[in-house]
């Protein structure tokens, strides 16, 4: 059972890999004007449009109320060091799936990689939450169209993390895509990995082995 | 004189007759049923089923429509100029309307054909005929625009044209006049036996649509009215028209009216094409222009072209023969299996329909009755397939749908007729407001006809539309064919003069149609593809406008250093990627017309400033909410100035 628990440790972070082909996020505005809507894809390493010209676009079209143009790769650490992060996650992963398989180390160590994994995805939320609400409130002073609130604050024009919020004239729908689902979906094989190398442990299996013990004794 | 009044006597006993059936038959179908209005509404955000090209006739351009809504799209400019969008305005598409007598700012256009791939509609070009001075052009069906222009010499009345073969091999382009060939001075009572009527094959490249002027056969003087191309079987036959067979110069309307017959000519072309192929023909002197607009430069050339090959079809044996046909026949058709083909006989109440394997076997028993010119006409009898005798007047022009049925436009008793090929039975006839010219039914002159509507094109508009002093514009009305029954489902007013439609499913064209031209594709010799590139260049009293737009401002804006009597070329780059964001250009005093430029796209206005001072220009179409904005200033000095060039934005 160990060693069925430790193949799903190694596929699991095997997951993260689409990462580097899907987008992680999507952002859809969609307006009366723009039936067919703008979109915008966030991947690891850069921000592509759904279209071609998407980015152009908006960039076009966010001019008008002083946003700044959409960052480019280089302009943002996050696009360089993101790609290292996942790679470096997935070689974790699959070592400790690895040293699992062969019985080196306990099912505890595939709940530590899901922690750390979580707690990067966190701390990789927050960032990413971080940017947007720079980029949709630090305005150009010169703006053409200088929004405010009926309270007279500046109209922040964040999108949403997740979900859809209602901004002028545009429905701006912000979702998980394809790379974040195979993520999760791969984070998930990695607490079943665990769950199961956990069952293994059970006593009529244990009694099977005496490798258990040894595991045992690896943990505290 | 006796006989024309005598003529008009009988049409106007007949119109009378007919349009009291008329009243009848539209009494007793009540007014238009709420089924009607169902059928060709078209919900709001909701798209048509069909488009349609209309000939915008002497409006000289091509008319865009939906069926069943008949809602207009849109106008393309092919032989006149535009100020809408600067076509024939801008310098890029001055070429596009050069001719051997110089530029030549309008025509009359007929006759849209789509391009057909074994004889089913491809939609990839659809092509048009100017009659006036005698051009054929092919509209892009991508862009619906016009990509190009070919001057058609030794032709006069371009009217038996510009129909496609069942491959798109050839578009072919038939004189309605006879002329001297070459032209020269002679007296024109000396037009019997010496005025040719040319038949041109104009080769369509595959690849890219490219027209070649391959051969011109030139017939005897008649007049060549219409024409059609076999399909299926009769692949490789093109079926002409004729009247005034008398060859007449002179008040045609009784003296080429005197033949009790004239004739549909069959040209076999593969075998003229052959002929030619092998060395035939020979080489004349001409003088015409073949004009080019280029996608990616946006750039129209002019070329003058200086020799055409003439086929003397008397040198080609089986390559032409005559059907008689009664009585000045116009519109010639051909049915979806290729083997009938229709003259509709305009003088006589009757449709003949000839039939392709009988014209094989006379031509194979070498039973002739005569010949004109050497040319050998066939025997009526031996050729006819039957007539359709139905009761209605004038016969101009029939269309067919999918099931067995054709359907012939009645100009002189306004109606259109529904008969069944090859029983020749009329099955159903239903009024038409009125004076009924040409008919489309979508796909209805191919191999494959979509039969679900037709839509008759009349000739005269009178009450059908709220009055507009004496000029109105024609009116199309839209029937259901689907069933055995015609229904009239729409009136729609049509612009200029339409003179034949096409049609297709909407499905064929609309996921090909071009959202935006790419800005990296762009290879217009003055194009301003980065902004830094937005610069001012005088070369003498040229001056050169390197000049982007985006929303919503012109780069640059203040441009100083101008004097009275430069030229200046403004030569505009639309750096917008987004569709249907067009920027315009228009400056007080320009001499030509604004130009409106799509993204990605480069067009030039010429401006000859007159006057000193301070002039604005701005942008002409609604572009963003700050199209208001989307303006700037030429600084105009006097001619002996001595101001340097100078541009900004934003300073």
């Amino acid at each position: 059972m160990m060693k069925k628990a430790s193949i799903l440790m190694i596929i699991g972070p095997l997951f993260l890999l689409g990462l580097y082909v899907f987008p992680l996020w999507n952002i859809m505005l969609g307006a009366p004007q723009y039936p067919e809507p703008l979109g915008m894809n966030i991947y690891i390493d850069g921000i592509r449009g759904v279209d071609e010209f998407d980015i152009q676009n908006i960039d076009g079209l966010n001019h008008y109320i002083g946003m700044r143009k959409l960052p480019k790769p280089e302009e943002m650490w996050e696009f360089s060091t993101f790609p290292l992060v996942i790679g470096g996650m997935v070689i974790l992963g699959v070592l400790i799936g690895l040293l699992g398989f062969f019985e080196k180390i306990s099912y505890n160590w595939f709940m530590g990689w899901f922690v750390l994994m979580s707690i990067l995805g966190v701390l990789g939320m927050y960032d990413f939450n971080a940017w947007m609400v720079d980029y949709g409130t630090n305005l150009d002073p010169n703006a053409i169209m200088k929004l405010t609130n009926a309270d007279g604050t500046p109209v922040s024009y964040k999108p949403p993390l997740f979900g859809h919020v209602k901004m002028l004239n545009f429905d701006v729908t912000s979702l998980p895509s394809t790379g974040a689902w195979l993520m999760f979906v791969g984070m998930m094989l990695t607490v079943m990995a665990f769950f199961v190398g956990k069952k293994a442990w059970k006593p009529e299996s244990s009694a099977k082995s005496v490798r258990p013990i040894k595991v045992k004794t690896n943990e505290k | 004189m006796k006989n024309l009044n005598y003529l008009i006597c009988i049409l106007f006993g007949l119109g009378i007759t007919f349009s009291s059936c008329n009243n009848q038959s539209q009494k007793s179908n009540g007014a238009l049923s709420s089924s009607a209005a169902e059928k060709v509404y078209v919900a709001p955000g909701e798209q048509d089923e069909f488009y349609a090209f209309l000939s915008g006739g002497y409006s000289g351009n091509l008319t865009v429509y939906g069926l069943p809504s008949g809602r207009l799209f849109k106008e393309i400019p092919v032989f006149s100029q535009f100020p809408t969008s600067g076509y024939g305005y801008s310098e890029e598409t001055k070429p596009m309307l050069n001719t051997s007598f110089g530029f030549i700012p309008w025509d009359d256009l007929h006759h849209p054909d789509i391009s057909q791939t074994n004889g089913e509609l491809d939609g990839r070009w659809i092509f048009v005929n100017g009659n006036n001075t005698p051009r054929i052009a092919r509209v892009s069906l991508s862009t619906f625009e016009t990509e190009e222009i070919i001057e058609v010499p030794n032709s006069a009345g371009n009217h038996s044209s510009s129909f496609i073969t069942e491959n798109t091999e050839y578009v072919v382009a038939g004189t309605r006049f006879s002329v001297p060939v070459p032209q020269r001075d002679m007296p024109i009572n000396e037009y019997k036996g010496n005025f040719k009527g040319a038949l041109s094959f104009i080769s369509v490249a595959p690849d890219n649509g490219r027209l070649n002027l391959e051969f011109q056969v030139l017939m005897p003087g008649f007049n060549y009215d219409l024409s059609h191309p076999g399909r299926g079987k009769s692949h490789g036959w093109f079926f002409f028209t004729t009247y005034n067979t008398e060859e007449a110069s002179s008040l045609l309307e009784v003296n080429a009216s005197q033949n009790d017959k004239d004739f549909i000519a069959a040209v076999n072309w593969k075998k003229i094409e052959e002929y030619v192929k092998n060395g035939g023909g020979t080489k004349m002197p001409a003088d015409y222009a073949h004009n080019v607009y280029d996608e990616e430069t946006h750039t129209g050339t002019s070329t003058m072209k200086k020799e055409v090959i003439t086929v003397d079809p008397t040198q080609v044996p089986g390559s032409l023969y005559f059907l008689p046909t009664p009585k000045s026949p116009h519109g010639c058709d051909v049915d979806p299996t290729g083997q009938y083909i229709i003259g509709n006989g305009k003088l006589s109440a009757d449709l003949t329909v000839h039939s392709f394997d009988k014209m094989l076997a006379a031509i194979e028993g070498e039973k002739f009755d005569g010949d004109a010119y050497g040319i050998p006409i066939l025997k009526f009898e031996d050729v006819l397939a039957g007539t359709v005798k139905s009761g209605g007047l004038g016969p101009l022009h029939t269309e067919f749908d999918d099931k067995g049925n054709a359907y012939t436009t009645f100009f002189i008793s306004s109606e259109v007729v529904k008969w069944k090929v090859g029983t020749w039975e009329v099955i159903d006839r239903k009024p038409t407001y009125y004076s009924v010219g040409h008919l489309m039914i979508p796909g209805g002159n191919s191999r494959k006809p979509f039969g679900k509507y037709v839509v008759a094109m009349n000739k005269i508009t009178k009450d059908r539309y709220l009055p507009t002093g004496p000029e109105m514009e024609h009116s199309a009305q839209l029937y259901d064919i689907s069933g055995e029954k015609m229904e009239l489902l729409l009136d729609f007013p049509t612009h200029g003069e339409p003179h034949y439609a096409a049609g297709c499913p909407a499905e064929l064209l609309a996921s090909n149609s071009k959202k935006i031209y790419r800005l990296d594709d762009n290879k217009h010799k003055y194009a301003t593809i980065g902004v830094d590139d937005a610069r001012v260049e005088r070369n003498g009293n040229e001056v050169h406008v390197y000049m982007s737009t985006i929303r919503s401002h012109f780069t640059p804006d203040n441009i100083e250093g101008v004097k009275v009597g430069d030229k200046v070329y403004f030569h505009i780059t639309n750096h917008e990627q987004d569709f249907d964001v067009p920027h315009g250009f228009s400056i007080i005093g320009q001499g030509t017309s604004e130009i409106l430029v799509m993204p990605g796209q480069t067009k030039t206005s010429l401006w000859e400033p007159k006057k000193v001072g301070v002039w604005p220009f701005y942008c002409t179409d609604f572009c963003s909410a700050l199209h208001q904005e989307m303006q700037g200033y030429v600084r105009v000095s006097p001619a002996n100035s001595n101001i340097d060039l100078s541009w900004s934005l934003g300073e």
